[in-house]
């Protein structure tokens, strides 16, 4: 099936025979791995595994995070593509506690979805009534 | 099937702890613990169905001679190579074997077939990427792999020695018969070791080794049974 993200590579697994043999390598690469309990749910970064490419990442990550928790689907990336900042550079986010106007618990949205439903609520019983009526 | 997936599933267990790395150790052994389930989910339909006696006491209180096991899957692990292409060929066949059995007239048989259709899936999965890899790898893994297939082959075919019940669970629609699984397998795993530059071995048909299946089995054979009943044997009526 052609996947319906096309930015993700999905493995054929009908066309394994997979793509290319292995090379003389001492030095495994890292991969991280991204797991989904449930279609539709993000993908979690669980943990790494050594591969000496992403084919036998995915064949080992599926053993390793796959075996003791619900699972319906894995991501494995190469370590060395994830970009990310340095520890030492946190300082950037250490302003952000004092802006709780930010935080998106801050905002009176429950007031407007209560009153979203009771609309709704009261629509279906007058349409009820309508149709006993 | 049962005594097979026991016996290869004892031999695969003994690379825990020693895998080439941690993730195949992993692996590998999930592979193992997959075949030994196999082999109890076989001994509890004989025991259900045909008055044999618990799953435990099949398994643990014969001797070689009545086991029916393929003398492929007794032979020691040897290096990793001959593992991962028994496990190969083995896989293959059994991945078969039970595809052909969700059709099965027995549905306690047929119902086991689909509920592991899964786990064979990563079983074939993780047996051909490994050849692939190492067949297609340097100069010394495709030695070693082809190596490998040529000693495992003849043993391999004698997975498919029809038992004596061969013509009546045909008949019945139970199982179609082990030459038509061997010509299956040979389908499906001949471009699969092309492809991996590996060349299956051309044999004369008196060189494969049957035998297993009437209870006549390799030296190897009653050491692992030895070793792993020890445990059974201290007290047989222990509860776990």
């Amino acid at each position: 099936m052609e996947s319906l993200d096309p930015r993700i590579r999905p493995a054929d697994l009908e066309a394994s025979p997979a793509s290319s043999g292995l090379a003389q390598n001492e030095e495994w690469e890292t991969y991280a791995v991204f797991h989904q309990d449930k279609r539709g749910e993000q993908h979690v970064f669980v943990g790494i595994v050594h591969a000496p490419d992403p084919e036998l990442a995915l064949l080992f990550a599926k053993e390793q995070f796959g075996r003791r928790k619900k699972t319906v689907n894995l991501w494995v990336v190469r370590s060395a593509d994830i970009f990310t900042f340095q520890h030492e550079d946190d300082d950037m986010f250490s302003t952000v506690p004092e802006k709780t106007y930010r935080e998106a618990s801050g905002y009176p949205v429950r007031k407007r979805i209560n009153k979203y439903l009771e609309e709704v609520k009261a629509v279906a019983e007058h349409m009820r009534d309508a149709v006993e009526l | 099937m049962a005594d097979d997936e026991l016996i290869i599933g004892h031999r695969n267990s003994e690379w825990t702890g020693l895998g080439p790395i941690l993730e195949e150790d992993i692996a590998f052994s999930s592979i193992a613990q997959d075949q030994i389930g196999h082999a109890l989910a076989n001994y509890a339909l004989l025991n259900e169905h045909f008055g044999e006696p618990t799953p435990d006491i099949i398994a643990f209180s014969r001797n070689e001679k009545e086991f029916r096991s393929s003398q492929f899957v007794e032979l020691p692990i040897g290096d990793y190579a001959f593992s991962l292409m028994r496990h190969f060929l083995f896989d293959h066949a059994e991945s078969l074997r039970y595809s052909l059995l969700t059709e099965s007239s027995f549905a306690p048989l047929s119902s086991l077939a689909k509920k592991i259709k899964g786990e064979l899936k990563y079983h074939v999965l993780h047996a051909d990427m490994w050849v692939q890899k190492l067949g297609k790898g340097t100069e010394e893994s495709h030695a070693r792999m082809q190596l490998a297939l040529n000693e495992t082959f003849p043993y391999a075919l004698g997975m498919f020695e029809p038992p004596n019940f061969d013509r009546e669970l045909e008949g019945q629609n139970i199982f179609i018969g082990e030459t038509a699984l061997q010509t299956r397998w040979l389908e499906v795993i001949t471009p699969i070791l092309e492809h991996a530059n590996l060349q299956l071995p051309s044999l004369p048909i008196k060189e494969r080794m049957y035998g297993g299946r009437q209870g006549y089995h390799t030296e190897y054979l009653q050491p692992l049974i030895d070793e792993m009943t020890e445990v059974y044997r201290l007290d047989p009526a222990a509860t776990w």
